[in-house]
């Protein structure tokens, strides 16, 4: 049973990362209304920002802040100077330019800091607790404790706050919201810049365990995407329960069904994301879209 | 003194021109109306005023050059657009509707005693407070499509269509309402409406266009006693 816990709250942790991804696809999602491929890039990017410092000597957590502030003009730069030039065009074009930046960012990246796996430091002690028999590593609680506490955080703004409602408006229509005098423009940078400090929290918590290199969230993205997808796309809510049923699923299928073990792990979200759509399209929180006549 | 005033405005959507050369004026505390059959360019005249669609000519409120500028931008001068159809935030609650309406303004005190002012104007609203605008029914979403664009206090208000879709007793009601902003709050009006009845019992000049131009303008009181505005718009 003390395993089983274990391997729950394992699943859990590495969920919160996807999670954490996924929310900032989500948000990017709902303000433009497209799947930006380069948010993990963008968030690696980032993150070699906090691991540049460090190595010339900045503590971590100021690193992380500076990170974080590169993050939210790097955002708003990407959603001002590449994304807006695809407004009122085909939003497919759109999101094959944004494949285009994550080649692009992983390229620049590489050429920075090249492609070899290099050691972050870890924001959490490497110890493991004792709670009542089961040995949780801090790590994994603290990564759940960070997602938990950037979707308060995330809550407090869209619904306490009048930027918050700001958002929610541009989201739902901009062109309405503009004739309310709202600043649609700015309000979409910031919806990118505030997306991209999201991924890099998946970022700077993932690398001290995968190492930090260009193609770190690579994989990471592709099961963010899936929660994403699995939540309803425009859902935060949903995008990170199902990162955590991803994480947990995946966790427990490698360590209990023998045949597919830790190579073949990856599978069992995709199955379940295939269930699952096929019995409700619309994702586990999204809305049926319905058209009036 | 005209408040906004727009001389010889030219509009069209990609190689279509819609209007040809409109010039009209709204005076301070005035309301003006544009009627005309569909596709005439009523439409396209008031999304001229709020910089949705690029246009030439001449377009200035309260003395200041408009044309070209971004329709939040204009919206901020206090020029206040109800568009036609649906002009709710749909996903957002009825109340955050009217805060959304409020965005520009700084006073605390003001807006919400202006959301009051709202509910008790459109009592319907005050029912569905917390409501999504998408759950309203049409009658509801044009009372908070008005309801939203009052709340930025602007200095006019361009209503497009407000009695579209709806029962005529319905429509009334909406008239009713935008009557008394007109009295109470002494907000500017440019109504465009196919119904001209409607139009009437709140403008006090109009102009009629035909296919982008102005046929006939006037007083109301002009207007109303022309045959060709009666046969065409108030039905006989």
């Amino acid at each position: 049973m003390a395993y089983f816990i274990q391997l729950v709250v394992e699943g859990f942790a590495t969920g919160s990362i996807y999670g954490a991804l996924a929310l900032a696809i989500v948000l990017v999602k709902r303000a433009t209304g497209l799947v930006n491929f380069a948010q993990g890039a963008m968030a690696v990017l980032a993150t070699f920002v906090a691991f540049g410092l460090t190595q010339a000597g900045v503590p971590l957590i100021l690193a992380m802040a500076v990170a974080f502030a590169f993050a939210f003009a790097f955002g708003a730069g990407v959603e001002r100077f590449v994304v807006r030039r695809f407004e009122g065009g085909d939003p497919d074009t759109a999101v094959v330019a944004t494949i285009g930046l994550l080649v692009f960012i992983t390229g620049v990246a590489a050429l920075i800091w090249g492609y070899e796996p290099r050691q972050f430091p870890s924001l959490f002690p490497l110890q493991s607790i004792d709670i009542f028999g089961v040995f949780v590593s801090v790590r994994s609680l603290g990564t759940i404790i960070v997602l938990v506490v950037v979707m308060v955080l995330l809550q407090t703004l869209f619904r306490l706050t009048k930027l918050g409602l700001a958002m929610r408006a541009v989201a739902d229509n901009p062109q309405s919201a503009a004739l309310s005098g709202l600043p649609v423009s700015r309000l979409l940078m910031v919806g990118w810049g505030l997306a991209a400090i999201l991924g890099t929290v998946a970022g700077v918590l993932v690398a001290p365990q995968l190492f930090i290199s260009p193609g770190m969230l690579d994989f990471a993205l592709v099961y963010a995407l899936a929660a994403a997808i699995l939540g309803g796309l425009d859902s935060p809510i949903g995008a990170v329960v199902a990162a955590w049923f991803i994480g947990v699923v995946e966790n427990l299928a490698a360590a209990y069904i023998d045949v597919i073990g830790n190579d073949l792990k990856i599978i069992v979200p995709f199955l379940a994301m295939l269930i699952i759509l096929i019995v409700r399209p619309e994702g586990l929180f999204g809305r049926k879209v319905v058209v009036r006549v | 003194m005209s408040l906004l005033e727009l001389e010889d405005v030219t509009a069209s959507y990609g190689f279509a021109p819609v209007l040809h050369g409109v010039s009209f004026h709204l005076g301070v505390n005035d309301a003006a109306g544009i009627l005309g059959a569909n596709g005439a360019g009523k439409t396209t005249t008031l999304r001229a005023i709020s910089g949705m669609v690029p246009a030439t000519g001449r377009i200035r409120f309260d003395g200041t050059d408009i044309l070209g500028m971004s329709p939040d931008k204009i919206a901020r001068m206090g020029i206040a657009h109800v568009p036609e159809g649906r002009g709710t935030l749909g996903d957002l609650t009825v109340r955050d509707n009217l805060r959304v309406g409020a965005y520009t303004r700084r006073d605390r005190k003001g807006v919400a005693e202006d959301i009051d002012y709202c509910l008790e104007l459109f009592p319907n609203l005050q029912r569905r407070i917390g409501s999504n605008a998408s759950a309203l029914s049409g009658g509801e979403q044009q009372m908070l499509a008005v309801a939203r664009a009052f709340m930025a206090k602007p200095r006019v208000i361009l209503l497009d269509e407000a009695s579209l879709g709806l029962a005529p007793s319905t429509a009334r009601r909406v008239y009713d309402a935008i009557r008394r902003l007109r009295s109470e709050a002494g907000v500017s009006m440019v109504v465009v409406e196919q119904n001209a009845a409607l139009a009437f019992s709140v403008v006090s000049h109009a102009i009629v266009l035909e296919t982008g131009r102005i046929s006939i303008e006037g007083s109301k009181e002009k207007l109303m006693g022309m045959d060709e505005v009666r046969r065409a718009y108030l039905g006989g």
